[in-house]
């Protein structure tokens, strides 16, 4: 009989989830950062990837939007398989997921209001006028339309953030992935990032993988939680579930 | 033996410099691959033709009005041994025009965009700023790659007939202020053994030099991995591979040119 807490590949739970991720391997030359990783987010859930720092998180995510190819295992999103997409396909799948990275990974050379219309521009028919109300809208419900003319140098850490967002929802995707959405933020910016991804699941039924080691965030926002250790899933459940988890890695993150 | 040592201490070594280089055939490939298909991003290839050139004028009439001088005085003292002063500016136009003015004007260029684009797409790279545009749909190849390297090959020609000219400029000020030399006389003795195809040849072939420096600086920074260090890495990089790749193309076109148009 195995021990509770050897090594336990958590199966996906059966259904047409929006996120998936079967039995995915991936390995750095002599480092296998991902052991067989399994998962599943339905249509409309906030899920939250918790773990250390190192685990995999990120290069978790990434798979989603093909910035990087499994070794073994298969990506789902929409009903697509991920890792086999290619060209216009590949494009397509993209633009319906938008993705928060970690240090908001915002043009430099661009003011706030050119980072969005960039994207805007290129792949919508809108006039100029279309556009420039597209964007103001949405810098409006991040709270930052005054900071339009401003670069990113120019603005705090949770503005970066924020401004990142609206460049992620500004094509309206079906899909948001966040990679560290509040790390570097102060408490009340915590809450607000994650206050606005509550949002944006309540009022335009995002799905959304979050990952995170920022408990006050995961506690905010999470429908679904899964723990990485290792390379692998060894705990799954609500925020609640992997706070009174029995499995000493779990309890060890969450401290006392 | 001290190869051999190196082999041993680094075994890798080899390796290394062996998967790099087949790994920058395939990012040249790449280029020749997508600069014919759209996305053609013409708004961002004038940008980037207007960040090369108009702001690398001054620092190329610099370097061509020092040419210039620096060619004139040294040579007068030469050919004047020869009683041959007279063919002065016939000397530095062949000079200038055929070798000086490209390759110099090329080394120039290197150092100012080369750098700055090694160390602009690496900054990119590790900001993820390159992932940002992929999962946008963004095709950042095309946007940051090919419009540099495309700008880079348009604009090297012009910049080196545009430092000929102020080495030319360079040249009679000192045979001016030597010789009291009249400007009508300068001009004709100058010109009389230039030929059409000196200019042609050895100007267009600052467009294969355009090639490497854009193609090289943008190859170190799309694959910086790493931190600020490796973005320093990448941009000093992208100056001395340049150059060196400018230095022994320039052999082989000047080998290749002399066998198609003839010597001087």
């Amino acid at each position: 009989m195995e021990s509770p807490h050897s090594d336990i590949v958590i199966a996906p739970p059966a259904g047409d989830p929006t996120l998936e991720l079967r039995e995915v391997h991936k390995s750095f030359g002599d480092k296998h950062i991902l052991r067989g990783v399994s998962l599943a987010v339905q249509k409309g859930q906030s899920a939250v990837v918790m773990g250390g720092s190192g685990t995999g998180k990120s290069v978790l995510i990434k798979h989603f939007v093909q910035l990087l190819l499994p070794d073994q295992g298969e990506v789902w999103a929409l009903g697509r398989r991920v890792d086999q997409l290619e060209g216009d396909e590949l494009d397509r799948l993209r633009l319906s997921i938008g993705y928060l990275f970690q240090g908001s990974a915002l043009f430099d050379s661009m003011t706030v209001f050119e980072n969005l219309d960039f994207v805007l521009e290129r792949h919508t028919r809108f006039s100029k006028a279309e556009r420039a109300e597209r964007i103001y809208e949405t810098l409006e419900w991040v709270n930052l339309r005054q900071t339009a003319l401003q670069y990113p140098a120019e603005l705090s850490g949770g503005q970066k953030k924020r401004v990142g967002l609206a460049r992620a929802i500004i094509l309206e995707p079906q899909i948001l992935l966040y990679d560290e959405p509040t790390t570097g933020l102060d408490p009340v910016s915590v809450r607000i990032v994650s206050d606005l991804i509550v949002r944006l699941r309540d009022d335009r039924g995002i799905t959304s993988i979050a990952i995170t080691h920022d408990l006050l965030c995961a506690e905010i926002i999470t429908d679904i939680a899964f723990f990485l250790h290792e390379g692998r899933i060894i705990e799954r459940g609500s925020y609640q579930d992997l706070l009174q988890s029995d499995h000493p890695m779990v309890r060890e993150f969450f401290g006392p | 033996m001290q190869f051999r040592s190196l082999l041993r201490e680094q075994p890798g070594f080899l390796n290394d410099v062996l998967v790099r280089t087949g790994d920058f055939a395939l990012f040249v490939g790449e280029f020749f691959n997508r600069f014919w298909r759209p996305p053609f991003e013409g708004r961002e290839l004038i940008n980037q033709m207007d960040e090369a050139g108009t702001k690398s004028f001054a620092l190329t009439a610099v370097t061509g009005f020092a040419i210039g001088i620096v060619l004139s005085m040294q040579s007068r003292g030469t050919l004047a041994r020869f009683g041959a002063e007279a063919v002065l500016p016939n000397m530095l136009a062949l000079s200038v025009f055929k070798e000086i003015g490209p390759v110099i004007t090329s080394l120039v260029l290197a150092g100012r965009l080369g750098a700055g684009m090694g160390a602009e797409i690496g900054s990119m790279r590790v900001t993820e700023q390159i992932d940002a545009l992929e999962v946008a749909a963004l095709k950042p190849f095309n946007y940051l790659v090919v419009t540099r390297v495309l700008a880079c090959v348009f604009i090297f020609p012009v910049l080196t007939i545009w430092t000929d000219v102020i080495a030319m400029v360079g040249g009679y000020l000192e045979s001016v202020l030597s010789s009291n030399m009249d400007y009508r006389v300068f001009i004709a003795t100058a010109f009389s053994s230039l030929r059409f195809s000196d200019l042609i040849v050895d100007t267009l072939k600052t467009s294969i030099f355009g090639f490497i420096v854009g193609i090289v600086s943008c190859y170190l920074g799309y694959t910086v991995r790493g931190g600020t260090r490796e973005v320093g890495q990448a941009a000093m990089q992208s100056v001395v591979v340049s150059s060196l790749l400018i230095l022994l193309a320039d052999v082989l076109v000047v080998r290749i040119s002399l066998t198609f148009f003839g010597g001087a």
